[in-house]
């Protein structure tokens, strides 16, 4: 199997304090990889990092190209979507013009989004700001997987989501990942379990373990000390214990 | 009943002047988080250059008048966005730099004009019609406030058509709630910043020649005078809100002309008061965002 992306002695920073500490690994290019760890270790600050939205040193190479020097809109140009945590959703826009705004190539994937989300067509002329925080995430993985990328970061999907959206959300995920693979943050154990082949956990800012998600979930002693939770937690993956 | 009317009319046709200033300086700040103190050089530069080509070709009537507005426009177009691309972009995040950076073309540009125009004010004529007055309601408004309020409210117009249905538009409205994440969708930002301060310059260019008017001379202050009450219009109204720039401008003026004329010419303390009102009950203006 080949590697989509590496990354060799990443940092990372946010004004002065450094958020993400020398990390390296590689996604492979098929499938999704989940990066897993404790609140506050800097997931999501790895992905922002990758993408150039924070201050960050290291080799970041996308399919064989380094891609650490350049600004964030032609990292995205080379393929390469976001989904943000927290939606970031263009509020007073309505979702047709969210969704056009996200389309870079000349045949944008309409009919894949409009068959993943039918509901999105039917708000097309609706403000994004006044859908609910399920409809908002389905404009955000929407505005992803209307282009042809190479790789998708995709950041916490499911988080404050009802279970049925969250089961939307994740069946969606499943689906692209046919044919793009997926950098996953996510808190959410059951949909880690459910979509994820491999798993890097993070702590301290730095690469802590790497290898099958399934496994490392399963091992109890293992998700305990480095996620701070059971791996049978429940659905909203956010156990009782140890969570910082 | 007819002084009121003529001070409402004056005062919307003032905040008309006021608006063309400010749409530029609210869409600069909300794009660009730039607080944009040399937008009075774009329209001073415009209203010296209309004043320019209008004489040299010697006519005092409307093709002139005409002429000079366009070369009032392009010169606002071209020095805002030489001033974005050569001394904005360069401090790109650096916002306090970017406003120093400002300040001191401001003060630089004033320096050059009364060395190159001098220092007195210089008076101009333009066509008879605009000194000339309509009866509207008993009142004679000057034919000059007429031609402002249709210049403001093409601007406006314009303006929502062009931020509405143009993709550079849709992406200026994304831009001014979040420019990480336009980036993030693979989209230049970078181009946008340019071009609204390319519009900005463009509608103080047109401000300026239209000032110049209003007040029947061209001064190398003519541009900072106005930028004053467009700053505090783009405050009162919301910083980068298009449409609250466009509803202060009308109640700051209005309320000056009216304070001015039954105030005993208190218009300007009214306006700070006004200033110092909004700020404390509600600091981000009329129609601004929340802050995140």
């Amino acid at each position: 199997m080949s590697t989509i992306l590496e990354v060799a002695g990443m940092s990372a920073s946010i004004g002065s304090q450094q958020v993400v500490e020398s990390v390296s690994f590689s996604v492979p290019d098929t499938g999704i990889t989940a990066v897993l760890g404790r609140n506050g270790v800097g997931k999501t600050s790895t992905l922002r990092g990758i993408l150039g939205l924070i201050k960050r040193k290291g080799e970041v190479t996308l399919a064989g190209e380094r891609i650490d020097g350049l600004p964030t809109h032609r990292i995205v140009q080379r393929g390469v979507g976001y989904v943000p945590e927290d939606r970031e959703v263009f509020a007073s826009l309505t979702v047709a013009e969210n969704l056009a705004l996200a389309e870079r190539q000349a045949n944008p994937r309409r009919d894949f989004v409009a068959h993943l989300f039918p509901d999105l067509v039917e708000r097309r002329a609706q403000m994004a700001g006044t859908l609910s925080g399920g409809q908002q995430q389905m404009v955000s993985v929407a505005r992803a997987l209307l282009n042809d990328n190479r790789l998708l970061l995709v950041d916490e999907p499911t988080k404050g989501l009802a279970p049925r959206i969250v089961n939307e959300v994740a069946g969606a995920l499943e689906e692209a990942s046919r044919t793009v693979p997926i950098l996953l943050v996510e808190q959410n154990l059951e949909v880690v379990k459910r979509l994820a082949k491999d798993a890097i956990v993070i702590d301290g800012g730095r690469v802590v373990h790497r290898g099958d998600a399934r496994e490392i979930l399963g091992d109890e002693e293992l998700t305990r000390r480095l996620l701070g939770v059971h791996g049978d937690a429940p659905a909203d993956g956010h156990g009782t214990e140890e969570r910082a | 009943m007819s002084t009121l009317v003529l001070v409402l009319v004056t005062g919307v046709g003032l905040g008309a002047l006021y608006f063309l200033v400010a749409s530029g300086l609210s869409l600069i700040y909300g794009l660009m988080h730039v607080l944009n103190f040399a937008h009075g050089v774009f329209l001073t530069l415009g209203a010296f250059l209309g004043w320019e080509v209008a004489s040299r070709i010697g006519a005092t009537g409307w093709p002139a008048f005409l002429l000079s507005i366009l070369v009032g426009g392009l010169v606002g177009t071209a020095f805002a966005t030489v001033t974005e691309l050569a001394l904005i972009r360069p401090l790109y995040e650096r916002h306090i730099e970017q406003v120093l950076v400002t300040v001191g073309l401001a003060f630089a540009a004033v320096a050059l004009f009364e060395g190159i125009w001098g220092s007195d004010p210089i008076f101009i004529t333009g066509p008879a019609w605009l000194d000339e007055t309509t009866t509207l309601l008993g009142a004679r408004i000057p034919n000059v406030y007429f031609v402002l309020m249709i210049a403001a409210t093409a601007l406006l117009a314009s303006l929502v058509v062009f931020l509405r249905y143009t993709r550079y538009g849709m992406i200026i409205r994304a831009g001014v709630e979040n420019r990480a994440m336009v980036t993030a969708l693979g989209i230049d930002v970078k181009k946008s910043f340019t071009l609204v301060f390319a519009i900005g310059g463009s509608a103080a260019g047109v401000g300026g020649v239209l000032a110049a008017h209003y007040t029947g001379y061209v001064s190398a202050h003519l541009g900072q005078t106005l930028l004053i009450f467009a700053f505090i219009v783009t405050v009162i109204g919301g910083l980068g809100s298009l449409s609250g720039a466009a509803i202060a401008s009308v109640l700051v003026a209005v309320l000056q002309q009216l304070a001015n004329y039954y105030l005993g010419g208190t218009g300007d303390l009214i306006v700070v008061v006004a200033l110092a009102v909004v700020l404390l009950v509600r600091p981000r203006g009329l129609l601004g965002r929340r802050p995140a």
